[in-house]
């Protein structure tokens, strides 16, 4: 037994309104650069709906992730070391610029020199890679919300699979939002696929990072990645993927996504698992096995045996009484509400999800069936064939039985809640039907609903008596045009790696200042929201002053 | 021999290897952010797909008749059994059918660098000088390959090869490398140029190939502090 912790996320769908607020706040203090404009470490796609990049779960195209081979041994999808050595010159499926979407600002600059006519002047999309006057269509959340739903619904790749009768429900649509971030998978493929050894799951926390200084571009992270969320930064020629926010995790701050969340849908906590079963549990034979492969080797820190393992592992007492706390574990040992975003990938994602209940009530609502009753919702989730299919396709690799469990518990809680609140008794029968009890349940509803930042939020810090002053050191590639890690002599990024506050620092004061941001454009993209960026507005004519 | 024979055959070589040592661990000291292959396939992937690979694997066949035509001396095939001119016969076709793979490779290249819009972008001055040296270096050695060896019947394993082999052991044969053609020497000066120029261009990511990637485990587990 090799004890390993995992910081782990759980995302309740059910309180996702679609807000993007995670996405934006991540982008901003993440991938607000040039090279990373199409970037998003945090992003909230609308299901059914193809994703970002486009179609990424189809890795019959993409090839992302791990397969059996013959003989039932583990290997990326896209083949072997060796294999991978010879593709190495231009690897054969990389998505291109256009299957994210090319980035693109606005010539602003029109709106203000434009000379005075009838019509007022329009700022037109320009292309951030060429310059160009681009027709924007499409963009990391073209579809948000079914937007333009009959052209591109039929493209997601689970409605591909789970046929006609899918496409026309898409009449009596239903909906629902799925924010994604790196998964920090148990078995990553980016990883594995990385011929430099610049990307590495870290020993303490799980966290997959990419080291900047051992990164030489060579790409096979981005195809090996199958929830394409490794991205390749076209200015500094690197990878970059989700941090997991380690500067903010490390002395204890959720990560700004998780911050930021207008619904408060996002639980962190840790994970106790079994690194040398990892393996074993990503290579059972059925894809449906793999939910269960994936609970077995999480371990219970409760056991005096784990928590003398974690122990003489170098696991501090600390990070073994948060992993007792964790809402994470809770949600997904203890009550099975969330489940894991395409196990059937293999890299044993660490970032969960607790299905979307509202399609269903929804559902109920629209037919004038009270969506409260337990009966009433138990029902519908057996009838409603398609959320529930679709479901299973995206977190238990087409299996039904968990989804309809984590949704039936949900129905339970939300049944019994409603007794609660208008002072009846609650109908024992209604938890015991999905195996809980009336106490579980008023547990469950605190932890979804009341719980506290720090009940959603149990994150130990890393450090045990040494100063928290080393998240400098351990630096990164937040460049800019112009800054001082940009424009060396040997390409656009050469030089020693500078201190991610002082490059903030230059990086403020030189979007404030400077004339040209993009090309002679004001690119309020880059714009933090202090003092004017210079160029928006014409120059103050000073003579005319009393 | 002239000084200029002097300064190109016997101090020349120095310098470039000077120059590549020196230059690389200062660039690893320095730059080990900027030491990438800066792969512009995010913006067009089509003629990547068939430009690059033909030009890196002929350019892999080429390094490869290289290190057989300058490090292995005529004796040792002559004793082998290979008469000079079956020899010479492989060594010509096999070094055209690389060189105009890479040539062919690299023109592509360019050509997508040229009329790609971002990437063309995305390309310095500094890539632009390397441009020229590098097919330079291919055109010369290409002229070599065919003009002398194929058509004019110059052994250069008479000549370069000596001189090369004697840099190693401190003991330049630049009278041999007198003796040989122009082209060979065009090629052979261009190459120095080429090699002093590795450190401080993007061809610096030849040096990054992976090859320990075979060995190591999928799995890279780091600590967050060196322990």
């Amino acid at each position: 037994m090799r004890i390993m912790a995992q910081l782990a996320m759980v995302m309740n769908l059910d309180k996702c309104i679609g807000c993007h607020t995670c996405s934006v706040t991540c982008k901003q203090t993440w991938t607000n650069r040039p090279g990373v404009e199409y970037v998003w470490f945090n992003n909230v796609e609308t299901r059914p709906g193809q994703g970002y990049p486009r179609r990424y779960e189809d890795q019959r195209r993409w090839r992302g992730g791990w397969v059996l081979d013959r003989k039932g041994r583990l290997r990326p999808r896209t083949g072997g070391r060796l294999r991978r050595m010879l593709t190495i010159f231009a690897n054969p499926v990389m998505p291109s610029i256009h299957d994210y979407y090319e980035p693109w600002t606005y010539d602003y600059e029109k709106l203000t020199t434009a000379p005075l006519s009838d019509e007022p002047p329009v700022a037109t999309p320009r292309s951030l890679l060429s310059g160009e006057p681009i027709t924007v269509g499409w963009s990391a959340n073209w579809d948000d919300s079914l937007g333009g739903s009959p052209e591109t619904l039929v493209r997601d790749p689970i409605a591909e699979k789970l046929g006609e009768q899918v496409k026309l429900d898409f009449e009596r649509a239903f909906m629902f939002y799925l924010p994604r971030i790196c998964e920090h998978c148990l078995n990553p493929s980016c990883v594995a696929s990385c011929p430099s050894g610049a990307m590495y799951k870290r020993s303490e926390d799980g966290i997959v990072l990419v080291d900047q200084d051992r990164c030489r571009g060579w790409r096979m992270c981005v195809t090996g990645c199958p929830y394409k969320k490794v991205y390749f930064n076209h200015k500094t020629g690197k990878a970059e993927k989700c941090t997991f926010c380690y500067p903010r995790v490390e002395v204890g701050l959720p990560t700004v996504c998780s911050e930021t969340c207008v619904g408060r849908l996002r639980y962190l906590g840790l994970m106790l698992y079994d690194a040398d079963r990892v393996a074993e549990a990503a290579s059972v034979t059925a894809d449906e096995d793999l939910y269960e492969a994936q609970l077995s080797v999480f371990l219970d820190p409760d056991d005096p045996a784990v928590a003398r393992a974690a122990l003489e592992a170098g696991i501090p007492e600390e990070w073994l009484a948060a992993a007792r706390r964790s809402p994470v574990r809770d949600l997904i040992v203890r009550y099975r509400l969330a489940l894991p975003l395409h196990p059937e990938f293999r890299t044993l994602p660490m970032v969960w999800y607790v299905p979307p209940l509202s399609p269903v009530v929804d559902a109920l609502a629209t037919t004038g069936h009270d969506g409260e009753d337990a009966g009433n919702l138990f029902g519908a989730i057996d009838a409603l064939r398609i959320p529930v299919s679709y479901l299973a396709e995206l977190f238990t690799a087409g299996d039904p039985g968990p989804v309809t469990l984590a949704l039936r518990r949900l129905a339970a809680m939300r049944s019994h809640m409603r007794a609660v609140n208008l002072g009846d008794e609650p109908d024992p029968s209604i938890a015991a039907e999905c195996g809980l009890t009336a106490a579980d349940i008023d547990a469950m509803y605190r932890l979804l609903a009341l719980a506290r930042y720090d009940e959603r939020y149990v994150i130990p810090t890393a450090y045990e008596g040494t100063t928290p002053g080393r998240i400098e050191e351990t630096g990164c590639s937040l460049d800019y045009d112009g800054g001082p890690g940009m424009n060396g002599p040997f390409g656009e990024t050469s030089g020693r790696p500078v201190p991610v506050s002082i490059e903030s620092f230059h990086g403020l004061k030189q979007r404030q200042t400077s004339e040209e941001v993009t090309r002679d454009r004001v690119n309020l993209l880059n714009w933090d929201g202090r003092g004017a960026p210079k160029g928006l507005f014409p120059q103050r004519d000073t003579t005319e002053e009393p | 021999m002239s000084w200029i024979e002097t300064a190109l055959w016997v101090v020349a070589p120095y310098l470039t290897l000077l120059v590549l040592v020196l230059g690389l661990v200062w660039r690893y000291r320095y730059d080990r952010f900027g030491w990438t292959t800066r792969s512009s396939q995010l913006y067009e992937h089509r003629l990547l797909r068939i430009g690059s690979p033909l030009f890196h694997f002929g350019l892999l066949f080429v390094i490869a008749g290289h290190v057989v035509g300058l490090l292995i001396p005529e004796s040792w095939t002559a004793a082998a059994g290979v008469p000079e001119w079956v020899y010479r016969f492989f060594s010509v076709t096999v070094g055209v059918v690389a060189g105009v793979c890479t040539l062919a490779g690299i023109t592509l290249l360019i050509y997508r660098r040229r009329t790609t819009g971002p990437v063309f972008l995305a390309t310095t001055r500094n890539d632009k000088a390397m441009y020229v040296v590098l097919v330079a270096a291919i055109v010369a050695g290409l002229l070599a390959t065919m003009l002398s060896s194929g058509l004019g019947h110059h052994d250069y394993r008479l000549t370069v090869s000596p001189w090369f082999r004697g840099i190693w052991v401190l003991r330049p044969d630049a009278e041999a490398m007198t003796a040989a053609p122009w082209p060979f020497k065009l090629h052979a000066a261009i190459g120095m140029l080429l090699f002093a120029a590795f450190p401080f261009t993007r061809l610096v990511h030849a040096f990054a190939a992976p090859i320990g990637y075979p060995f190591r485990p999928y799995i890279v587990y780091r600590s967050r502090t060196p322990r």
